[in-house]
């Protein structure tokens, strides 16, 4: 298609031109120190005050972020936010961290909803600003544990407004798949029955699963964690990705696709989010989900505002919105996410929610395994051998997709 | 008008600048041309071969891995791992196979259809029909891509369809690509197609009848040959729409992945512009030597 290429040569050619326009380094950042990534952060300042709202506000955000009533008239809470600021929300909804980096990179969103291998990559290159908690009222009511995270922060310096966390889980079609799974291996298993009706997220980040997978399948390979993998490990998690490859239908990021295949049973049994389950469960489609014994992957949602947001008032206005008990209940509960919020507990529909999602319990968290963009130091802490880094997990992602 | 100044003091009318700029330009073309032609040239140069020249340029970049910025270095990494990683061949030979039949899926779809309109229906009929085939046009990219997801998808439309003759459909996959992306170009073979038969006289074809020819002798001596141009010319734009895209095989591929994919993939996910630009240079490659393949048969002059 020739608009393919058109765009891509416009992108080329911007970026050409940007680069010819304000040098390599754009504008006059002087480095404050490395971070834990071994990595310099552009000195930027912080929104100093809150001043009039400037009636818009464009937001990159996960599906379900934020819903206006268009998906299911209960939940709606970007129109009372519109009627109480008069700040007029338009949402992007990405489906992949990447995407969300690219978006924000062009300069056109306030704020994101990034997760934790998303965020590191947008404040290494300036995309997004430190965030002044003080104009944040209801960052006051954030749990402790998510506050100040390496994700969210550089150097004791937060970044972002905690949103909520949870994981990924294993979606099924109650009527095809038996008995119910309750292992990764259900979705890595060769001789798997469902052979071409399971379906993977399509995106590198996916190669942590399968890494997940091999710490309690392969303990030999001394795994540790997903996101820190030495050459050995991660050719075995690539292998494993090859080898299912044969099993999958077809790889997923556009939750609608996902959504419809579950409903028409072209896919029965994969990796999904709390959110699409719903969806799909809405749509009358027979599914069931479970956080399976090996733990997961997950996700630790941060809001940032742009570096250069245009409207940054209506953001911060969004920032302390999203995370207020009434809006950070509703989002919780319509994603499946455990709320970022300690007084949202109080107002969900279900009174066992934040039980369910163990909203307070540290130690199931411990089992997730947030999202975080790999690089070549080890994050586990290992220094005698180096790690993989995230641009050859996406050289990879696409070897194992052939 | 005021081209009448009045006498001077020599009884000579004096000729506007207006006039005298206007004979000037009428005695030198090539002036006129000059004048005329720098804008759209610039336009040419900078919109569409400066993007071009910029996709190239940036091929021979890299990013630094993780904050995704392009790093201004002569290197020729990108083209490297392109040829080492037998995964990029896989992919580029594979979107080349599906241009391939979806141009000859085209191709054998299109020119019956061509034929009918331009030479069997009425002539009185013939707005309508392409009018018809030009309908599906209408209609956006994505419904109909997302469409077809439906009719394929486990228990739908196409599997129903052949139910009573005990066959599924196909379900995700290249054959779902081929499928969509055949009838998604099908318009563009046989606008051209048509174009040509349209200008075939029907006395030749009366004649080689006349001169003992049957139906099958006529079409591949008088018919082929004159409106072969016409097809490579429709060919060229469903070759060239087939191996470019990439959402179709996204809605309908399954888990498969064309060039359009891997560049998508590198651009909107990795952010790794140059490599992305590398793997485009690819399916211009392919399409330059399509071109020229073309150019020679002389279908150019078709377009």
């Amino acid at each position: 298609m020739w608009s393919t290429r058109m765009a891509l040569a416009a992108v080329a050619t911007l970026a050409i031109g940007l680069a010819a326009a304000c040098g390599d380094g754009g504008t006059a950042d002087t480095a404050t120190g490395t971070g834990q990534g071994g990595f310099t952060v552009p000195r930027l300042a912080a929104h100093r005050s809150l001043g009039a709202g400037e009636g818009r506000v464009n937001l990159v955000a996960w599906a379900g972020y934020a819903e206006d009533g268009s998906n299911d008239k209960t939940a709606d809470w970007v129109h009372p936010f519109e009627k109480a600021t008069g700040c007029k929300v338009a949402t992007k909804v990405a489906g992949t961290s990447d995407e969300m980096v690219t978006l924000m990179r062009t300069g056109e969103y306030d704020a994101v909803s990034a997760s934790g291998d998303a965020s590191l990559r947008l404040i290494a290159s300036g995309t997004v600003a430190p965030v002044n908690t003080s104009l944040v009222p209801n960052y006051a009511d954030v749990f402790p544990g998510l506050k100040l995270k390496p994700w969210n922060s550089v150097n004791g310096v937060p970044y972002g407004i905690p949103h909520g966390r949870g994981a990924n889980l294993l979606m099924w079609r109650s009527d095809k798949v038996r008995p119910a799974p309750d292992s990764w291996g259900a979705v890595f298993d060769a001789n798997s029955p469902y052979k071409g009706r399971i379906t993977a997220y399509d995106s590198p980040i996916y190669i942590a699963d399968a890494a997940l997978y091999l710490m309690s399948a392969r303990p030999d390979l001394g795994i540790r964690n997903p996101y820190a993998l030495d050459r050995r490990q991660f050719d075995a998690a690539v292998a494993l990705l090859k080898t299912q490859r044969g099993l999958v239908g077809e790889y997923w990021s556009d939750y609608t696709k996902e959504v419809q295949a579950f409903k028409s049973g072209d896919s029965v049994l994969g990796t999904t989010w709390q959110v699409i389950a719903n969806l799909a469960k809405a749509e009358k489609a027979p599914v069931k989900v479970t956080l399976p014994r090996e733990g997961s992957t997950g996700w630790s949602d941060t809001w940032m505002v742009a570096a250069k947001a245009e409207h940054p008032n209506c953001a911060y206005r969004w920032l302390n919105w999203i995370v207020s008990p009434k809006a950070n209940a509703q989002v919780a509960e319509w994603f499946g996410e455990a709320p970022a919020n300690a007084k949202a507990c109080r107002l969900t529909s279900d009174k066992r929610f934040c039980a369910t999602f163990h909203a307070t319990d540290e130690t199931y968290f411990s089992k997730v395994h947030f999202w975080t963009t790999p690089i070549a130091q080890c994050l586990d802490g290992r220094t005698d051998v180096r790690c993989v880094d995230y641009s050859r997990w996406t050289q990879a992602w696409t070897t194992i997709k052939g | 008008m005021d081209d009448d100044q009045g006498l001077t003091a020599a009884g000579r009318p004096a000729r506007a600048p207006r006039r005298r700029a206007a004979a000037l330009l009428h005695r030198r073309p090539r002036l006129r041309l000059a004048l005329l032609l720098p804008a759209p040239l610039a336009w040419l140069a900078a919109v569409y071969l400066g993007a071009l020249a910029a996709i190239f340029l940036t091929a021979f970049w890299t990013t630094d891995t993780f904050t995704g910025e392009v790093v201004h270095r002569f290197t020729l990494a990108n083209f490297q791992m392109l040829g080492d990683e037998p995964v990029y061949r896989t992919i580029a030979l594979r979107s080349v196979g599906v241009a391939a039949a979806v141009t000859a899926i085209d191709t054998a779809l299109g020119l019956p259809m061509a034929f009918y309109m331009a030479k069997v229906a009425r002539p009185s009929h013939r707005p309508y029909l392409v009018a018809a085939v030009l309908a599906p046009l209408w209609a956006a990219y994505l419904v109909k891509a997302y469409a077809w997801r439906v009719m394929l998808a486990e228990g739908g439309l196409i599997d129903e369809a052949l139910r009573p003759f005990g066959a599924s459909g196909p379900g995700y996959g290249l054959t779902a690509t081929v499928i969509v992306l055949s009838y998604l170009w099908l318009p563009y073979m046989i606008l051209p197609v048509y174009a040509g038969l349209e200008r075939l006289p029907g006395p030749l074809l009366d004649a080689s009848g006349d001169l003992g020819a049957r139906p099958l002798r006529t079409f591949l001596s008088v018919v082929l040959p004159m409106i072969f141009p016409s097809l490579v010319a429709g060919s060229l734009f469903t070759f060239s729409l087939s191996l470019g895209d990439y959402l179709t095989v996204k809605i309908v591929g399954g888990r498969g992945q064309l060039l359009g994919n891997v560049v998508y993939d590198n651009v909107g996910a990795a952010n790794n512009l140059p490599f992305a630009a590398a793997v485009a240079t690819v399916p211009v490659a392919v399409m330059l030597a399509y071109l020229a393949a073309a150019r020679r048969a002389g279908a150019l002059r078709e377009l």
